[in-house]
C-alpha cells in the first residue's frame, strides 16, 4: 500500500526483465506494481529447464528473483488496455476494467518464440518427431523420455540453428542471440542423458560471444561428442518408419547431406511479445521494422522510450541472454528513479 | 504424421478461383506428351459442368521455356504475354486460365513484376502497341487449370462412374501427387495450398476416394528441370533425379502418380521405360511401372470416359494396372486404334517393364 508521498511504478510484464526492475525499485522505496497478462510471473524462462553456461536450474533463477517481490504488488492474468496521462501520473485502465495511477512506467513485454509452423519446409507440426527448443526444454523440465517407443537402439537428434532468426524469408533479419549457446547446452544434455546418442547441430555460424560460451563449446565437442556441421536445413520429410529425413548442404565440406534422424530440435529465436505492438502505440514507443521497441539513444538512453516517464527493460528492445537481461533491467529501474527524483 | 498439421497450411493458402466464365490457353507442349489432357479438361468444363471457357484461335507460346532456358529476355516474354492479355481482353474475359504450370508460374512473375513495377508495365503497354496495335487489361483472376479441377472436385465426385477406390480389396489406392515447380515454388501464395505441402492435387485424390502418399523425396525435382534436360550433355542429371524420386517413393508402395504440369508425367512416365532398360528395374507390382496420369486424365477416369479417349495408350508405363483396380471398362482390342478405327501401329515391348 502506498504510503503518503511514495511515488509509484507500474511495471507492465512480470518476466524476469520485469521482476528484477520491479524488486530494485521496490528496493529503493517506490510503490511498485507488476502487470502480468499470464497466470504466473517468470516468463519465458520459468519454462526452461536449466540454463547456460553453468546448468544452473530455471525454476530456481526464478525463484530467487521471485523471493525479492514481497514488497511489490503482482497482478497476474492482466494487462493495460488503456492509458491516459493527468497532470504527470498515467491513469492505467486494466483488462478488467480496473484503474492504476502511476508516476511512471517500466515496460518489460518480453519475447515470444519464433513460431515454427512458419518454416513449412521444417515440418514442425505435422511430423512427429519435430519439436522446437523450447518444447525440449518443457520435456527436459518434466523429465519426459525423448525417444518415446519401442525401439532401443541409438538415437540420432539433430539440433538446427537459427530457425526464425537471421532469415529473410520470415521477416527476422537480426540474430536472436542466445539460441547458439542454447543448442550447444541442449546438445550436451542429450548426450548427457543418452551417451550412445549421435547429436548433431547445424548452423550458420556459431555466435559464442560470452568469455564462458567458447569453452562450453569447446566442451559440447571434446568431452560430450556433439558433432557439429555448417550448414542450413533445407527440408525435412518422414519415412516409412515416422524417421526424419532431413536435407542440408555441408558448406565446410561443399557437399550436399541427407541424414535420417530421430528427432529434429528448431532452435527457435525471438520475437517481440505478441501485445508488445498494442503496448507501443498506447504509450508512443517507437517501433523498428523488426518489432522491437526503440530507445531514444540506444547507446547512453537505452531504456528510455523517448515518451516521459516510460523506461524500457530487457527483451523488449531484442534479443538478450538472462544476464543482459537483468543488467539491462536493473538500469531500467535506475533510468526510472532518476526521472522521479527529478520530477519530485 | 499429423493431418491437422497440413489442414493448418491449406487453410492458410487458399485462392480465389473464378467460378464460370475462363479465357483457356494451351500449352506448347502438352498435346505432343499427353494429347487428349486439354480436351478432356474441355470436356469435363462444358459439357459435364456447363461452363464458359473460351479458346482463342490466335493464342501463340508464352515464350516461357525460352525464358527459363535462357534464350528469351524477359522484356520479350512480357510482351508476348500481354499480347495474350489482349486477346482475352478483346474476347471480352477476365479470367485467365493456363493449361501449363511454367506458364502459370511465368503469368504470376510477371504480374507480380507489374505490381510492384508499375512503370514496367507502362512500358509493356507501349510496346504492344506499337508492336501490333493492341491493348490490354491485366486478368482479375489467374487459374491455373489444376486449380479449377481442385474447385469442381467435389462436382466431378458427385458424377463419379468410378472412385480411386482398389474394387479387390476396398480400400483407397495409393496415390503419389506431384505438383509441377513453377506451380507454388516461386510464388507460395499463387497454388493451392502453398509450396510445401501443395493441396490442389492432394484434394482432387481425397475427394475421389483415394490417399495421399508422402514420401521423403516428395518435393524433389521429377527430373524434367529445363537446363538438366534441354541440355543433352545434362540427361545423366534427368534420369538420376527421377530415379532418387522412384527409390524414395517405392517402400511406400504407391498404386499411381498425378500430376498437373506438362513436364513431369511425361518424365517420371518416360523415364521408368529407361530406369528399367538401364537397371532392369521397375517400382510398381509384379514388374510394371507405377501409371503416371494428369489430373485431366483421372478425373476423367472417375467420369467414366473411356480410357483410349483419354489417350493412356500412349504413355510408355502401362496403364492397366490401375483401369483393373478401379474397374474401369476398357477394350484392349481397340488400345491402338485411332478416332477414325485406324490402327495406329504397336509399340515396342520393352525389355524390362512389362506391358499389357
Amino acid at each position: 500500500m502506498a504510503t503518503d508521498g511514495q511515488k509509484k511504478v507500474v511495471v507492465i510484464g512480470g518476466g524476469i526483465a520485469g521482476m528484477e526492475a520491479a524488486a530494485q525499485l521496490a528496493r529503493m522505496g517506490y510503490d511498485t506494481t507488476i502487470v502480468e497478462k499470464q497466470a504466473r510471473t517468470g516468463g519465458n524462462v520459468a519454462n526452461w529447464d536449466h540454463l547456460f553456461p553453468e546448468g544452473r536450474l530455471a525454476g530456481e533463477v526464478v525463484q530467487q528473483l521471485y523471493q525479492k517481490l514481497s514488497p511489490v504488488r503482482i497482478i497476474t492474468g492482466s494487462s493495460v488496455k488503456k492509458a491516459d496521462m493527468l497532470e504527470g501520473q498515467y491513469i492505467l485502465t486494466l483488462a478488467d476494467g480496473s484503474v492504476l495511477t502511476t508516476d511512471a512506467l517500466v515496460v518489460s513485454t518480453g519475447f515470444r518464440t519464433f513460431d515454427a509452423h512458419r518454416k513449412e519446409e521444417y515440418g514442425y507440426g505435422i511430423y512427429d518427431r519435430v519439436i522446437t527448443s523450447a518444447d525440449l526444454e518443457g520435456m527436459l523440465n518434466e523429465h519426459q523420455p525423448l525417444f518415446p517407443g519401442r525401439h532401443k537402439g541409438p538415437r540420432r537428434v539433430a539440433f538446427i540453428h537459427c530457425v526464425g532468426s537471421r532469415d529473410e524469408k520470415v521477416g527476422n533479419r537480426y540474430c536472436s542471440k542466445a539460441c547458439c549457446a542454447m543448442a550447444v547446452k541442449q546438445a550436451s544434455k542429450v548426450k548427457e542423458l543418452y551417451p550412445d546418442a549421435e547429436v548433431y547441430c547445424f548452423y550458420m555460424d556459431l555466435r559464442m560471444f560470452d568469455r564462458r560460451y567458447e569453452q562450453m563449446y569447446l566442451d559440447a565437442q571434446a568431452k560430450s561428442g556433439v558433432n557439429f556441421i555448417r550448414g542450413r536445413l533445407s527440408e525435412a520429410s518422414e519415412d516409412l518408419q515416422g524417421r526424419l529425413v532431413i536435407k542440408a548442404e555441408d558448406t565446410l565440406m561443399s557437399k550436399p547431406l541427407k541424414m535420417t534422424v530421430d528427432m529434429l530440435v528448431l532452435m527457435v529465436g525471438m520475437e517481440p511479445a505478441s501485445g508488445a505492438r498494442s503496448v507501443a502505440e498506447m504509450l508512443k514507443i517507437p517501433v523498428g521494422h523488426d518489432g522491437f521497441f526503440n530507445a531514444t539513444n540506444e547507446l547512453l538512453e537505452a531504456n528510455c522510450s523517448g515518451t516521459p516517464g516510460v523506461f524500457l527493460a530487457g527483451t523488449c528492445t531484442g534479443p538478450k541472454t538472462i544476464p543482459e537481461t537483468i543488467a539491462d533491467a536493473r538500469a531500467a529501474a535506475t533510468a526510472a528513479d532518476a526521472y522521479l527524483r527529478k520530477k519530485s | 504424421m499429423k493431418l491437422a498439421g497440413k489442414k493448418r497450411i491449406w487453410a492458410d493458402y487458399q485462392k480465389e478461383i473464378p467460378q464460370d466464365n475462363y479465357f483457356y490457353v494451351r500449352s506448347c507442349i502438352r498435346q505432343n506428351f499427353f494429347p487428349a489432357s486439354e480436351v478432356t479438361f474441355l470436356r469435363i468444363l462444358r459439357q459435364e459442368l456447363g461452363k464458359d471457357i473460351y479458346e482463342h484461335i490466335h493464342h501463340t507460346t508464352c515464350s516461357g521455356i525460352g525464358y527459363h532456358s535462357d534464350v528469351i529476355p524477359l522484356e520479350t516474354t512480357m510482351t508476348v504475354v500481354a499480347r495474350q492479355f489482349a486477346l482475352m481482353t478483346e474476347a471480352g474475359y477476365e479470367n485467365y486460365a493456363c493449361s501449363c504450370i511454367t506458364s502459370f508460374g511465368l503469368y504470376s512473375e510477371i504480374l507480380e513484376t507489374w505490381k510492384h513495377f508499375p512503370e514496367v508495365l507502362e512500358k509493356v503497354r507501349r510496346d504492344l502497341k506499337a508492336a501490333t496495335g493492341r491493348e490490354f487489361e491485366v486478368p482479375k483472376h489467374l487459374a491455373h487449370a489444376s486449380d479449377i479441377i481442385y474447385k469442381m472436385r467435389h462436382e466431378i465426385a458427385s458424377r463419379a462412374r468410378y472412385k480411386l477406390v482398389n474394387r479387390y480389396t476396398g480400400q483407397p489406392l495409393r496415390v503419389v501427387e506431384h505438383i509441377g515447380c513453377h506451380y507454388s515454388k516461386m510464388f507460395p501464395s499463387k497454388g493451392v495450398g502453398g509450396a510445401e505441402y501443395p493441396y490442389v492435387l492432394a484434394g482432387m485424390v481425397e475427394a475421389w476416394g483415394g490417399e495421399v502418399v508422402d514420401y521423403p523425396e516428395r518435393r524433389h525435382c521429377c527430373g524434367f528441370g529445363f537446363r538438366q534436360y534441354l541440355v543433352q550433355a545434362n540427361r545423366g542429371y534427368s534420369v538420376a533425379n527421377t530415379q532418387k524420386k522412384f527409390e524414395s517413393m517405392a517402400p511406400f508402395k504407391p498404386d499411381m502418380i498425378i500430376t498437373n504440369c506438362p513436364g513431369c508425367p511425361y518424365f517420371l512416365d518416360r523415364w521408368q521405360y529407361v530406369i528399367a532398360e538401364m537397371e532392369g528395374k521397375t517400382y510398381g507390382e509384379n514388374g510394371f511401372g507405377i501409371p503416371v496420369f494428369t489430373y485431366e486424365e483421372v478425373a476423367g477416369l472417375v467420369l467414366g470416359y473411356d480410357p483410349w479417349d483419354l489417350g493412356l495408350q500412349v504413355h510408355q508405363t502401362a496403364v492397366e494396372p490401375i483401369l483393373d483396380k478401379m474397374g474401369v471398362a476398357y477394350n484392349p482390342e481397340k488400345k491402338y486404334l485411332g478416332k477414325d478405327g485406324q490402327n495406329l501401329g504397336h509399340p515396342e515391348t520393352p525389355a524390362y517393364s512389362k506391358v499389357y
